[in-house]
């Protein structure tokens, strides 16, 4: 089953889109999808209101949602969803994927904050930035990402794996400040650059900076250098100092930073020999 | 004149004797009356039960605590979203619901009258605002006066006369119903890094005891003739062992007592009903202390029934809430030093898997179940302490029925079956005695005439369940009898109907109630002018707000509702 759905006007307004899912759109006709509620602001509309609608029902069994056109204004995309897949081209809004279980989310643009938030499996990939808190917790709670996988080919934004407790986030481009703040457990690796501070209050799980890092806490304590880094079952290459932290709050996280894109980290040799 | 009958229906009225008698209950303008005129409107109530609306002696549902709770917990709320309706407001729910979702939700219960149970008079004036977008029921609130630094200096120096003066003006400044207590003289270390560890602890810089603060303004309250006893939350609170505390402080006021009337309320005693060294030995108090209540009169009590849910705990005892950070390492707000008390807020789970937390349900419910007569023990969760208020109807079916004890004694945690004393209690509430712990009871401990009985010239409060005593045992088919409990089919508040069939039907805004006490400044070294010279001095040297900024006019309630009383002194 692969339903199309073609945004008829651009909306100034946040528009609740928890209804775009696999789960909720599967064994639905056109019609019944079209009905499914939406909200746009404070107004109440249907997705047929917003949205230009094609159903292709030739297999039934596996659900499919090509979304052609920016959606920047429409948040929770996915939400909760189980199965099938998401493929977006163009921009998607706030809390894509959030709480999803299972599936994929594809997205050729850009992404809002809290992308992947609290996802327990799946994926999402993302081919343009994404905003901030990647597969971090609720504000408030202390559960986040607990599982899956999130790829982001451009750049995101703070927090990245705030409260995260399982799964992998890869970030090709830069993260802001805080990636992998509060931490438990799981995988973060960013290619490209970090505004710092990354791990703090950590307690455990990984994070591996292959680009410049702004700093690296003083809570943290070398421990080696490393000459490849395993992420995600893919050896990357090094050299990377390994730390550990954040030990504020006694954590035994692993941060591994570039040794050759972080010259200044030099001062820290003399404590290795 | 509006008129109301409710016809037909099984009426449980302790107060008044009727136990389960099939009769009309008679309502004109908002009160309970003899009989109505033929146009009046009917409620058909056959084949259910009808009740006074509930009454809850203690629960935490407005002021700075409670509020800075809600800003703590944002992951709280949402999973537990109130969309408005044509008649109600949107809110959140789940542990510390929104003021309107507090109101409705109690009234869907057929709750009617709930007391705020603790506020220090500095944000008298916030909790009172909350109390106002309260909805649906009555209230008032009691203002922390155990480590009240003027309090404690007119112990120390013996002024208790003085002292019932004072606290009569604190009173009427806070528009307060009770004098709460909260770990004597604890709260006024925590302020200094500190605590007390016994009745008979030092309070640092007074050199006055707890015990002594006990005495001092339960001899207070009893000059006052205030309407409540003095509202107690011991030292050591959830301490293994702490059972030795709660039994002296009962022990403490025993020679005070009048005419067999209570002039000590101790409340959510699960807390303090704690056996054993350290925590892996933790046993039940429950049996100790419901022989000491079964013994004497002038003690009553609440439960702080726990159940298995995530919540927020808030108390003013700063200190016990500090431990509770280090044992959870969950995130916490150290609150209201600054004020006349202290404060703390921490998120809580409490776990059926746990061997501490499954004892505690237990002793909760054996506690309620040993002490013989229903007049001296509430119903109470210590909302949001031990479990969110909504559960009652879930405790309720624990009480009147075994077999929903023992569904739920199977779950729990081993070693903590293992210890329970359930098994050996088939003690089941009868209708009646739950009325009496839900409502009577409470409502004639706070000395609410007008509440909690259908007597005539009571409030027209009224909660009618769908549960025919008749045609099922409630005991065995708890399940319906729980839904029934959660859902009221009707609610009627002031003799207008608020809820039908679960739903709100009508917003109506209840009173707050609070004791104007007339006190006439006899047996005092000082006169009411003196003493007023005094206070304002106090205020320019030692506090924040001006004297004349501290009292909150009676004009601030929208529906004020004095309770007048007359001193000793």
């Amino acid at each position: 089953m692969l339903v199309t759905l073609i945004p008829k006007r651009a909306s100034k307004f946040p528009i609740e889109g928890k209804n775009i899912s696999p789960d909720v759109f599967a064994k639905k006709s056109a019609k019944e999808i079209a009905a499914l509620e939406m909200w746009e602001g404070n107004r109440k509309r249907s997705i047929g209101d917003l949205f230009d609608i094609k159903v292709d029902s030739s297999s039934p069994e596996e659900v499919t949602i090509k979304i052609e056109g920016n959606v920047g204004t429409v948040r929770n995309i996915g939400f909760r969803m189980s199965m099938g897949e998401v493929i977006v081209d163009g921009d998607v809004g706030m809390h894509l994927g959030e709480e999803m279980s299972g599936g994929n989310i594809v997205v050729s643009g850009n992404a809002g904050s809290w992308a992947g938030s609290q996802m327990n499996d799946g994926t999402i990939e993302i081919k343009g930035n994404a905003g901030d808190y990647v597969g971090a917790a609720y504000r408030g709670s202390i559960k986040g990402m607990n599982g899956g996988k999130v790829i982001i080919h451009g750049n995101a934004g703070h927090e990245v794996g705030c409260f995260m407790r399982n799964g992998v986030i890869k970030v090709l481009g830069n993260v802001g400040i805080f990636a992998g703040i509060h931490m438990n457990n799981g995988t973060i690796f960013v290619q490209g650059a970090s505004q710092g501070r990354a791990g703090a209050q950590m307690t455990n799980g990984k994070i591996v900076l292959a680009g410049h890092s702004e700093d690296v806490m003083p809570t943290f304590t070398i421990e080696d250098v490393k000459a490849t880094v395993k992420v995600d079952d893919e050896k990357v290459e090094g050299p990377f100092y390994m730390f550990t932290g954040d030990l504020a709050d006694n954590g035994k996280g692993k941060l591994y930073v570039s040794k050759p894109k972080n010259p200044y980290l030099s001062s820290y040799d003399k404590y290795l020999e | 004149m509006s008129e109301l009958i409710v016809k037909n229906g099984f009426v449980y009225d302790p107060l008044n004797r009727i136990d389960g008698e099939k009769m009309d209950i008679c309502i004109r303008d908002g009160k309970i009356v003899k009989t109505v005129r033929d146009s009046a409107k009917v409620v058909d109530a056959s084949g259910m039960v009808v009740m006074p609306g509930g009454v809850d002696i203690h629960s935490h549902i407005a002021g700075g605590e409670v509020d800075t709770g809600r800003m703590l917990r944002p992951e709280d709320h949402v999973k537990d979203v109130e969309v408005k309706t044509a008649v109600t407001r949107s809110g959140v729910g789940f542990s510390i619901p929104s003021t309107f979702t507090t109101g409705y939700r109690y009234s869907k219960m057929g709750y009617t009258t709930v007391m705020n149970p603790s506020t220090p008079p500095l944000q008298a004036r916030h909790t009172h605002e909350e109390l106002i977008d309260t909805p649906m029921i009555d209230k008032g609130t009691y203002p922390l006066l155990g480590d009240w630094w003027i309090s404690l200096e007119h112990i120390r120096d013996g002024l208790l006369e003085e002292n019932a003066a004072h606290i009569a003006w604190m009173l009427k400044a806070a528009r307060g119903y009770a004098i709460k207590i909260v770990n004597p003289g604890g709260l006024e270390a925590w302020g200094f890094g500190r605590n007390v560890h016994s009745l008979d602890d030092v309070v640092p810089n007074f050199g006055i005891t707890p015990r002594e603060i006990i005495r001092g303004l339960c001899k207070v309250n009893t000059m006052l003739n205030l309407p409540h006893t003095i509202h107690v939350h011991t030292n050591n609170l959830g301490q293994p062992g702490n059972y030795v505390t709660a039994l002296e402080t009962m022990k403490c006021v025993e020679d005070l007592a009048r005419e067999d009337r209570p002039v000590l309320h101790i409340t959510h005693i699960q807390f303090c009903a704690f056996k054993g060294e350290d925590w892996a030995r933790l046993k039940s108090g429950a049996e100790d202390i419901a022989n000491y209540v079964n013994n004497h009169s002038h003690v009553t009590i609440d439960v702080g029934q726990v159940v298995f849910s995530d919540t927020t705990t808030m108390t003013a005892d700063g200190p016990f809430q500090f431990g509770l950070y280090h044992i959870t390492g969950n995130k916490w707000i150290n609150h209201d030093v600054e004020t006349e008390t202290s404060g703390g807020i921490v998120p809580f789970q409490y776990k059926r898997s746990s061997s501490v937390h499954a004892t505690q349900w237990s002793i909760a419910l054996e506690i309620m179940l040993l002490v013989k007569d229903p007049w001296k023990v509430f119903m109470t969760t210590d909302h949001p302490n031990a479990g969110p208020f909504f559960y009652y109807p879930k405790i309720m079916t624990w009480y009147i029925s075994r077999r929903a004890r023992e569904d739920m004694l199977k779950k729990i945690n081993k070693r903590a079956r293992k210890k329970s004393l359930l098994p050996t209690i088939d003690r089941e509430l009868s209708l009646y005695e739950l009325a009496i712990v839900t409502r009577a009871g409470q409502a004639k401990a706070l000395g609410l005439k007008d509440k909690g009985h259908l007597g005539v010239g009571a409030d027209a409060d009224i909660a009618i369940y769908n549960i025919n005593p008749e045609r099922a045992d409630p005991a065995k088919k708890f399940v319906s009898a729980r839904k029934a409990f959660d859902r009221a089919a009707y609610t009627i508040k002031d003799g207008e109907i608020v809820v039908k069939d679960g739903e709100i039907v009508k917003q109506v805004f209840g009173k707050t109630y609070w004791v104007d006490v007339e006190c006439a400044y006899n047996h005092c070294r000082t006169t009411r002018a003196q003493a007023d010279a005094e206070l304002k001095k106090k205020f320019k040297d030692y506090w924040t707000v001006e004297y004349e900024n501290y009292p909150i006019r009676e004009g601030f309630l929208h529906s004020s509702a004095p309770i007048a009383v007359k001193a000793d002194i």
